[in-house]
């Protein structure tokens, strides 16, 4: 069965707690059980303890299919991207390093790429994805667009990315402010610019570097 | 005029491929039977049948090498290999490789015992039966009473003697026998991945019947009623043994003319796999790429390079205009998780004060 179309992810990182919850109840899902499929990645760890749970974005046109040699990688028809076809995968790393968001993982002693696939077995009889339904702080939702619309009256979904020259839509969605005038997130506009509330006084680790 | 307009160049190119294959494939099936004389002309159908399937996998796989990544990696892949330096290791991690991934299929058994199991007997009871089928269709090996001892039965490899046994032996008995061994390998292997089909959740969610129970159905079919041919002439005086012997060739031509389009393929598309381990390998021996935005090594600077030229032909355009980098490919994974949150950070940052993002 297919993932019912008015079910949507909304990833929200800055309501993300790094709580792991999500990292632990991914790898209870049966189409990759016993391996997390999610990276808790620190946004900038020396001066913020800011989370960021990175699932799949399931790219409209997904680079990571497109660049595989073995064609392995296939999107089913509701738009889901699916981790690589085991009898093609021949672990060549290039949808790992090629993926804009850094999603795929390689399971190197599977000679396998796997990868967030919406907790497939789940999502497509109606469920929610593992992380979604224990993530505590609502920083990964799995719901209706009206559902979100009332949950965060202050946000809105968006699902076009800017990586330089190139626009990527996806089926999974990010929350912005509903008043920000833009329709997609810049990604590499501010790639080397500082993390947001660094350098502020509570900043333990500059404050006693500063007075050696 | 639609029909020709629709014959790329791409299609062209794999059409000659796979008429050239088959016509080498013909002119040595008629080579090895010395002109057709040691050709069963019983076999005729299986004959036909391969000759069309080697069209159709040659085809498939020209195609297939003829996709940007693929033609690359295809071509760096026995640049790599016969490296200057490199040669010797690389001989010698072939042989690992093969012995280590395709005779014993270590990285399928990491996947899952079970799934280990039910390939590991599907292949070998394949390769035993292909290996027998195959010259005896074509007439390449046959055998014949030895004048000397008529008990004795001499092999016959393309019209040469390659060695002799005699019938009634151990050896005669497990010779004549051959796919009887190979049809109890195939039946053990399917009976171990019906299991895991059967019980397994997320092969319940991904499954297709074209692609995971068709293959099981086909090979099934033909080791049956292979079986029930030995067990025809064997134990029931020839019973329906004409019957069976056309039900066992339509198996077995539906599988060779289906060999082209279903999973069967990847037993062609796999060795890719050793082409892509010399190509880690030597690329990670000549200097790591470093990330423009931490500096950590993340891929082989080849492989980067590589990977920029094969998303430019794709007509991705991850090309940034920064005095710190030209392409988002060389800013590595972990970072690229980092940016997207970042610049969703930036947004809340210009909106809002901090105690409104949390209640966004």
């Amino acid at each position: 069965m297919p993932v019912p179309e008015s079910m949507e992810m909304f990833v929200d990182p800055n309501r993300c707690i790094g709580c792991q919850s999500c990292v632990q109840a991914c790898s209870e899902c049966d189409t990759h059980k016993g391996v997390s499929m999610i990276h808790l990645e620190y946004v900038d760890r020396p001066h913020s303890v800011q989370t960021v749970p990175v699932v799949c974005m399931h790219c409209d046109s997904p680079t990571c299919a497109e660049v595989c040699p073995a064609d392995a990688i296939k999107k089913s028809d509701d738009g889901v991207v699916q981790t690589a076809r085991k009898p093609r995968c021949i672990a060549c790393n290039n949808c790992v390093i090629a993926c804009p968001f850094g999603v795929p993982k390689m399971q190197v002693e599977f000679q396998l790429m796997m990868k967030c696939d919406l907790c497939y077995d789940r999502s497509s009889v109606g469920l929610k994805p593992m992380c979604a339904s224990v993530c505590p702080s609502g920083a990964l939702h799995y719901g209706t667009r009206e559902e979100i619309e009332k949950l965060r009256p202050r946000s809105k979904p968006v699902s076009e990315f800017r990586f330089g020259n190139q626009t990527i839509t996806t089926k999974v969605n990010m929350m912005v402010p509903r008043e920000a005038p833009q329709m997609s997130i810049d990604v590499t506009d501010s790639m080397f610019d500082e993390a947001v509330g660094r350098g502020e006084p509570t900043n333990l680790l500059d404050d006693m570097l500063g007075e050696e | 005029m639609g029909l020709l307009s629709g014959f790329t160049r791409e299609r062209r190119t794999a059409a000659s491929w796979g008429a050239l294959f088959t016509v080498v494939l013909a002119v040595a099936i008629v080579f090895g039977s010395r002109n057709l004389r040691h050709f069963d002309a019983a076999l005729v159908g299986y004959t036909f049948s391969v000759l069309f399937a080697t069209f159709g996998i040659v085809y498939r796989y020209s195609m297939w090498l003829q996709r940007p990544p693929t033609r690359l990696y295809w071509k760096r892949g026995w640049q790599v290999f016969f490296r200057r330096g490199y040669v010797g290791a690389n001989a010698v991690n072939w042989v690992k490789r093969l012995t280590q991934d395709f005779a014993l299929n270590q990285f399928i058994r990491h996947r899952g015992t079970l799934r280990w199991a039910a390939h590991f007997f599907i292949m070998w009871g394949c390769i035993l039966a292909f290996a027998i089928t195959f010259p005896l269709v074509f007439g390449w090996i046959h055998f014949e009473s030895m004048d000397a001892d008529p008990t004795w039965y001499a092999v016959m490899f393309f019209g040469f003697k390659v060695g002799a046994f005699p019938t009634e032996s151990i050896l005669g008995f497990l010779t004549f026998h051959g796919l009887v061994w190979a049809s109890f390998l195939v039946i053990i292997g399917i009976a171990f991945a019906l299991r895991r089909r059967a019980r397994d959740h997320s092969a319940a969610a991904l499954q297709q019947f074209g692609e995971d129970f068709l293959p099981l159905i086909l090979l099934f079919a033909i080791s049956v009623t292979g079986l029930m041919l030995t067990a025809s002439y064997t134990w029931m005086k020839g019973y329906a043994y004409d019957f069976l012997a056309i039900l066992h060739a339509i198996t077995v031509i539906f599988t060779l003319l289906w060999l082209p389009f279903g999973k069967f393929f990847h037993i062609f598309q796999r060795p890719a796999q050793l082409g892509v381990s010399f190509y880690k390998d030597v690329g990670q021996s000549e200097g790591m790429a470093k990330c423009a935005r931490c500096d950590a090594e993340y891929a082989s600077q080849l492989h980067v390079d590589d990977l920029i030229g094969v998303e430019r032909e794709l007509g991705y355009r991850y090309d940034i205009e920064t005095s710190k980098t030209d392409h988002y490919q060389r800013i590595c994974p972990a970072c690229r998780r980092k940016v997207v949150a970042l610049a969703q950070g930036k947004l809340w940052a210009g909106e809002m004060s901090p105690m409104d993002v949390s209640r966004g």
